[in-house]
Parts: C-alpha cells; sequence; structure tokens
C-alpha cells in the first residue's frame, strides 16, 4: 500500500529524499490518490479509452435504430425506438447477388470451415511441436527454421501456387481445400507455441517413460496430452480467432458465393453497390460476424492475451 | 546438427544392427510429415514457384515463356503500382511510428499501478480480436461524411467542420490510418506491458533514490532496456503492414479512384482480377522482396550477433 503512495506521488524529484524513507508507517496516511500526475494518468487512459470502446457502441446503437432515425440523427445518440428488425434481417434476408438469405449461410459455412481446421490444425501442431522437441532428428530443425520463416512471407506470394496444388487435388473451390489452407498457414504460429511448450517439460519424465518401454505415439498420448490443457486452449483461441477473421483466404479459394464464408459475405453485403443503403442492417450484420471472437475474447480472458503474448514474444 | 542425446534406437548394444539412417526415428518423421511438406512445398516451393514465373509471360495461364524482366518493367510503369507504393510508405511510417507511441503510452499507464487494469486492458485489445472486415466497415460507417462524424460535429454548430478522409484523395490513407491503428494497438500495448512488467522493481527504485523523474526514466533507462520488445513489436507491424489488405478492401475498396490501393491488393486484381499472373507474380515478389529487406537487418542482429558474441 505504502508503495502505491509513494508511485503515486508521480514525480518524486519534487520530493526530499529523507522523507520518503520513514523507519515505519508513521506519519500522515498516504492518500494521494487524486494527485496531478494521478489525474493525468486516468484522464489520458479514459479518452483513450472512449475511443476504442466507441465503434462497439455505434455498431451496437445503430443495429437497433431504424433507417429514418438514422437519416435524421446522430450516430453516437442511442435509439429512441429500439427496433430488431435490422438483426433479423441481416441474419435472415440481407443480399448477396442474387441469393437473399442473410448472413446465416455464411454463419454455417464459417463454422463448416471452422470446426475441422482448428482440430486438425491443434492436433497437427501438437505434434510437430513434441516430435521437434522431443524426437529431433537430422534435419528437424531446417523444416521448422523453414516453416518460421515462412511465416514472415506474404501470403500473396504463395497464393497461386496453392491454387494448382488444390486444382490438382480437386479440391480447389470447396470447403474442405480452404480447411487445408489454414491448417498449413496456421502451422507455424501453432508448432512454435507447442514446441516453446514442450521444452519446459522436464527431460527425466521422458527418459522415465523411455526406459519403461513407451514408443513415440505412447508417450504422447498417455504423457505429453494430458500435460498440454492449457497450451491447448491458447491455440485454440488463435486458430478460432483467425481462421473465423480470415477474407484473403475465403476469397481466393471459394470459389461460388454459395460457399463464402461469413466475413466475405459481410462485405459483399455492405459494399454491394445496388440497393438504397441499410445502415442498421449493416451494423447489424457486422456485428454479427465480429460476435464470435467477441465472445471468445471476453469470455478467454487472460489466456487470449497470453496466447497472443507467447506467439508475439518468443517468435 | 547433431541433434540430440536421446535418440531412441541408438543405445542399443552394439550386437544389434544399426537400422538404416532413414528409418531410424521413423514415428518421429511420419508425424512431422505435413510439417515437412508445408515447409518444403507450400512455403518453400510456392515462393520459388511464384519467383520464377514472374520472369514469364504468363497471363491468364502460368506459362514458362521467358520474359526477362518485362514484367518488372511493366509493373514499374504502372501508375497504380506507384500509387499503392507510395501509399504502403505514408501507411507504413506513420502505422510503425504510431502503434510504437500509442502502444508503449498506454502500456506505461497501465503499469502505474492504477486501479480498474484489467477493464482498461480489455477495452484496448478487443478491437484485436475483430476482423479488419469488421474494422473496415465500422470505420467506414463511422467516417460517413453525410451522417457520421462529420455530420454530427456540423450539428454542434461547428458548420464548416470537415473530416471525410474516406472521401478526399489527399487523406484517404489517414482514414485507413485511423481503423488499423485502433485494430492493432492492443497487441502491442500487451506485448509492452509484458516487457514493463519485466523490468526489475529495483530499477525503479535506483532510479528515485538518483532523483530522476518518471518520464526521465521512461525515455533513458526503461525504453533502451526494453530495446528486444522494441525489435520484436517492430518486426510485428511491419510483417502486418506490408499485408494489409483486407482493411482496404472493406473500408475503401481502393477509392476514391484508385487514391488508397495497396501492393497487396494490386497483386489480387492482377491475379484473380485481371487474369494478369505475369503481373500478379511480379508485384508479390516485390512484397517479398519488401519483407527480406525489412527482415535480414532484424535477422543479422538478433542471430547474427548471438552467435559472434
Amino acid at each position: 500500500m505504502a508503495n502505491i503512495g509513494m508511485l503515486n506521488a508521480a514525480n518524486a524529484v519534487t520530493m526530499p529524499l529523507g522523507r520518503t524513507l520513514p523507519e515505519g508507517p508513521r506519519g500522515k496516511k498516504p492518500r494521494k490518490r487524486l494527485s496531478r500526475g494521478n489525474i493525468i494518468v486516468y484522464g489520458t487512459l479514459f479518452v483513450v479509452a472512449l475511443y476504442y470502446a466507441l465503434p462497439l457502441y455505434v455498431m451496437i446503437v445503430t443495429s437497433l435504430k431504424g433507417m429514418p432515425e438514422i437519416r435524421m440523427g446522430n450516430i453516437f445518440a442511442p435509439p429512441l425506438e429500439i427496433t430488431f428488425e435490422p438483426w433479423v434481417k441481416a441474419w435472415k434476408e440481407a443480399c448477396t447477388g442474387i441469393n437473399c438469405d442473410g448472413l446465416s449461410r455464411g454463419f454455417s459455412n464459417s463454422v463448416r470451415i471452422l470446426i475441422p481446421s482448428v482440430i486438425l490444425s491443434v492436433a497437427i501442431a501438437s505434434v510437430n511441436g513434441y516430435a521437434l522437441s522431443m524426437w529431433k532428428f537430422r534435419g528437424s530443425e531446417v523444416f521448422f527454421t523453414i516453416l518460421m520463416i515462412g511465416a514472415f512471407i506474404p501470403y500473396q506470394v504463395m497464393l497461386y501456387p496453392i491454387v494448382i496444388l488444390l486444382r490438382e487435388a480437386g479440391l480447389y473451390g470447396s470447403l474442405t481445400g480452404l480447411v487445408l489452407v489454414h491448417v498449413a498457414f496456421g502451422m507455424p504460429i501453432n508448432t512454435l507455441l507447442f514446441r516453446n511448450y514442450f521444452a519446459s517439460i522436464p527431460e527425466e519424465l521422458f527418459k522415465a517413460a523411455r526406459v519403461d518401454g513407451a514408443g513415440f505415439w505412447a508417450i504422447f498420448f498417455k504423457i505429453i496430452l494430458p500435460m498440454s490443457l492449457p497450451i491447448c486452449v491458447v491455440a485454440f483461441i488463435i486458430q478460432v480467432t483467425g481462421i473465423w477473421n480470415d477474407f484473403l483466404f475465403g476469397v481466393t479459394y471459394i470459389s461460388s458465393p454459395d460457399r463464402y464464408p461469413m466475413t466475405v459475405q459481410l462485405n459483399n453485403i455492405v459494399n454491394s453497390v445496388q440497393g438504397v443503403k441499410e445502415y442498421n442492417v449493416n451494423m447489424a450484420a457486422t456485428l454479427l460476424t465480429g460476435l464470435v471472437p467477441l465472445v471468445i475474447y471476453f469470455a478467454s480472458g487472460k489466456l487470449f492475451v497470453r496466447g497472443i503474448a507467447a506467439g508475439a514474444v518468443k517468435g | 546438427m547433431t541433434t540430440t542425446d536421446i535418440r531412441p534406437q541408438t543405445g542399443r548394444s552394439a550386437a544389434v544392427r544399426r537400422p538404416s539412417r532413414l528409418l531410424r526415428n521413423l514415428s518421429s518423421k511420419v508425424a512431422m510429415l505435413p510439417l515437412i511438406f508445408t515447409a518444403l512445398v507450400i512455403f518453400l516451393g510456392g515462393t520459388i514457384w511464384t519467383v520464377v514465373y514472374s520472369f514469364t509471360k504468363s497471363g491468364l495461364l502460368p506459362r514458362l515463356s521467358w520474359a526477362g524482366l518485362d514484367q518488372y518493367e511493366r509493373l514499374w510503369s504502372s501508375r497504380k503500382w506507384i500509387v499503392s507504393i507510395e501509399n504502403l510508405a505514408v501507411y507504413g511510417v506513420f502505422s510503425l511510428i504510431g502503434t510504437l507511441v500509442i502502444g508503449f503510452t498506454l502500456a506505461a499507464l497501465l503499469d502505474r499501478k492504477i486501479r480498474g487494469e484489467a477493464v482498461f486492458r480489455s477495452i484496448f485489445l478487443y478491437p484485436f480480436a475483430l476482423s479488419f472486415i469488421v474494422t473496415g466497415l465500422v470505420w467506414q460507417w463511422i467516417l460517413n461524411p453525410e451522417l457520421g462524424l462529420q455530420h454530427v460535429v456540423r450539428g454542434m454548430g461547428f458548420e464548416s467542420f470537415t473530416f471525410d478522409p474516406l472521401n478526399n484523395p489527399n487523406i484517404v490513407m489517414f482514414g485507413l490510418l485511423i481503423a488499423g491503428l485502433w485494430q492493432g494497438t492492443g497487441l502491442i500495448m500487451c506485448i509492452m506491458l509484458a516487457g514493463l512488467r519485466g523490468i526489475d522493481d529495483d530499477i525503479w527504485k535506483a532510479a528515485r533514490v538518483d532523483g530522476i523523474g518518471t518520464v526521465k526514466t521512461y525515455i533513458r533507462i526503461i525504453i533502451p532496456m526494453m530495446r528486444p520488445v522494441f525489435v520484436t513489436s517492430l518486426v510485428l507491424i511491419a510483417a502486418g503492414i506490408v499485408k494489409l489488405y483486407d482493411l482496404v478492401v472493406a473500408q475503401t475498396s481502393g477509392g476514391p479512384g484508385i487514391s488508397s490501393e495497396v501492393p497487396a491488393k494490386y497483386v489480387m486484381t492482377a491475379m484473380f482480377g485481371g487474369q494478369n499472373l505475369g503481373q500478379g507474380f511480379a508485384a508479390s515478389t516485390m512484397m517479398l522482396l519488401m519483407v527480406v529487406i525489412i527482415l535480414i537487418p532484424w535477422a543479422y542482429l538478433e542471430f547474427g550477433g548471438k552467435r559472434r558474441g
């Protein structure tokens, strides 16, 4: 507590040295919560927080208004009459090209892409990380290095060769093809995550299992996997938000508008040039698309932070 | 590159015949097949393929008819490409500085042992969970000149107030920048905060004993100590800038006119819109070159230096 009091007297320079170091908690209570420095800190944070919170607020408010109210008024004003019509319309009726069955189609496509991609990429990345940290072989580090360098290459460089690969495999334009692309591009970050996590597992544990005659897969399933729940959750969060938010791969590898993921469909709905712009429907659609990652974000709390920090700092 | 001391088949008695090199540690190799395929075929092979085909006359379909540097000459004489590069430079410089300054400042403020840190942190970071499409569309709406921010400020009595970046070719990149910073600074703030938390409290005590002010301590002592964190942030931001694509598509579609085109969008249009594959390959090779230019000094500093020291 005393520590806070001292820090709060922000500019310690102004204080004579001797007084900051009394022998015990004597003298006046450190009630300097609203010092000048503190007001600046909280004031700045508050103003910046407004800038960050504003778009979410505008999305919500706009999506609950009727079009006449939007044309008349102020985008920051709360709705006078709350209506859920725009949400229903965005979900069920909004048009992209000839299809007028709303974002629900994109949502189901995105779910059908998301589930296999996430499961596959977490599974593959965990095995990769395990092999890379405990079963190294000649060349394994070279492959890993190439993979990590690949993470920095702009996607555009690899887009067309993958089109050819998918076409050869007969998967171009299908959801399966897109799933494989997501698995490939999610591999660097997740493999790195698992590799670093497994590197911290004591070697003795591994050696003991070897002595007992356990092989590659036995050790993985019986010892390593049960220990790796936290890192699996982190990888899961990274993959869900990353794949859900993808636009580039969806627009490149899906050939028919029926199968577009939600982000691509959303962009087509909002940026379509035909018809009258219905801003409330657009904002409802935008919010609907952002809902999945937002829920993941607010539900996972610290794990989300740990996930991105682990991925970023160690990379 | 001799790898580990725990190679499975080697430790046995000498009587057992050593299995061939390739079969040793076989399950590990089999398990890594997806990784090996991704690294060698997709990442390495794909990159080499694109670079090679950027020297061909490929149009509608890729074909190996040599064209030398023709595609590059065409690329650099294209007005749209030049605009794209200029835009990326403007966006890049401001985004780099803005993200670092805002990210560090917010982290430093949150590190002042304030109340409600968790609340502030989640507010600053939530945009990072959203896609660039969502980000672009929200800001397109807020910056809408007829109904958005400009309209509201004018309604408050400032009749001549003008802020319409999305309709003004001269400042459209700043409209994108506002959205880009909103989305990306939270991540850098988190990384910086982790860096600040890693700094020993004794440093602060020593600075206070020496009578150094808070701001001065940050600039003179803390920031130099956080060099690795800054370098990581720099690389992350720079790699993200080169990829800039979805945000532009959602927020401005490259307009007004071609005033907010970016290289990634040029590539996509050439490859999938214009069926002009050679141009797409050449442009994406240039993007690769930009990343290489960013990464090589970093890799040299990070890894080259260590090995020698």
